[in-house]
């Protein structure tokens, strides 16, 4: 059986109809199965609508992914649920220490996003991943500032991904690999996605997983309970009957 | 001494242009090197075998211990001849006739 690749970091602006377009059959032909495009908190019906209906026609699953920055604890837990139930995928992207620990602690968070650039504002620690090992939260690691950047800011950045990367792995926090890119010619091949994990201390069925296993899990895990049919996890519905 | 073990890559190079194949395999050189370093590069023994302009299908040789490195480099790549590009794996394997069985 393939592995379903998944690429939940797709940037992209959606009023921009025919990039938007050509990102996602270009998504179709690589080899993807599911991909996404982060909303901030509002999302038109017909625009939800229209990259449904593009991706289903290219042949790609389309999930819809929410990514929100909290300034504080309260902003976090009201923006969740307000909007859990909305989107199929989560992500914090942490700011503060503040919010990156109450995010890794939420059940409800699916994805832990930090800033690339701001190195002091990283906070997967041990703390932080002792957390999100309870809970289901799992370490994103975009790839476009690998690609774009050069010299001591990628070294940096590397080095930092590898700690991380690292810790994560030892507390069995899952580490998703996303693109986080919008232009055509940095979108890589699934497999090329997951050769980039060997940078960061992945290895091959680690880095495989990343891009594959892990974010298809928390699709697939948000849309059971998404579902009218779910009870509790293991438990659904399967037949109603008729009342007498 | 043991011998050492060798793959070959297809790879598809997409770009506006098509460049020339010592112009390619800079763009390689180039990303493999500031990844690793010289050291590094010099371990994966890196060579051009063929060059398919029309499809812009390159096939390069490489030592199998450092597979995983020259794919992160070529994964790498984002400018080839100056203009923005990238490079895809379409298939990694042991032999030349292989290869060419699965790309084509």
């Amino acid at each position: 059986m393939t592995r379903p690749f998944v690429d939940l970091h797709l940037r992209i602006n959606t009023k921009d109809q025919p990039v938007t377009q050509r990102l996602i059959i270009k998504a179709a032909q690589m080899g993807y199965h599911f991909i996404s495009f982060p909303f901030t908190n509002v999302v038109h019906e017909t625009e939800f609508v229209a990259l449904k209906a593009a991706c289903t026609q290219a042949g790609i699953d389309f999930v819809l992914r929410a990514d929100f920055k909290p300034r504080t604890q309260e902003d976090l837990t009201l923006f969740l649920r307000k909007f859990r139930r909305s989107f199929e995928v989560i992500c914090i992207v942490c700011d503060s220490k503040e919010v990156a620990r109450q995010a890794a602690k939420d059940r409800r968070v699916d994805l832990l996003n930090f800033p690339n650039l701001d190195y002091h504002k990283r906070f997967f620690d041990r703390a932080e991943a002792e957390l999100a090992s309870c809970s289901l939260a799992a370490l994103e690691v975009d790839i476009k500032p690998l690609l774009v950047m050069e010299g001591p800011a990628r070294v940096r950045l590397l080095s930092c991904l590898r700690r991380e990367v690292a810790i994560a792995l030892e507390f069995h926090v899952p580490v998703v690999v996303s693109s986080g890119v919008g232009e055509e010619v940095l979108m890589r091949l699934p497999r090329d996605l997951a050769s980039l994990g060997y940078l960061f201390g992945l290895n091959a069925s680690e880095a495989l997983d990343a891009v594959s296993t892990n974010p298809a899990v928390i699709v697939l895990r948000n849309r059971e309970k998404l579902s009218s049919r779910f009870i509790a996890p293991g438990i659904s519905i399967v037949k109603e009957g008729k009342p007498k | 001494m043991k011998r050492v073990k060798r793959r070959y890559l297809a790879l598809q190079l997409e770009s506006e242009t098509l460049p020339s194949e010592r112009e390619f395999m800079d763009a390689v050189w180039a990303s493999l090197t500031k990844l690793y370093g010289e050291v590094g590069a010099s371990l994966a023994g890196l060579v051009l075998i063929n060059f398919d302009g029309k499809r812009k299908i390159f096939v390069v040789r490489t030592s199998l211990a450092s597979l995983l490195m020259v794919r992160a480099s070529l994964a790498m790549v984002t400018v080839v001849a100056g203009k923005a590009a990238s490079v895809n794996v379409l298939a990694v394997s042991g032999t030349l006739k292989a290869l060419y069985a699965n790309v084509a």
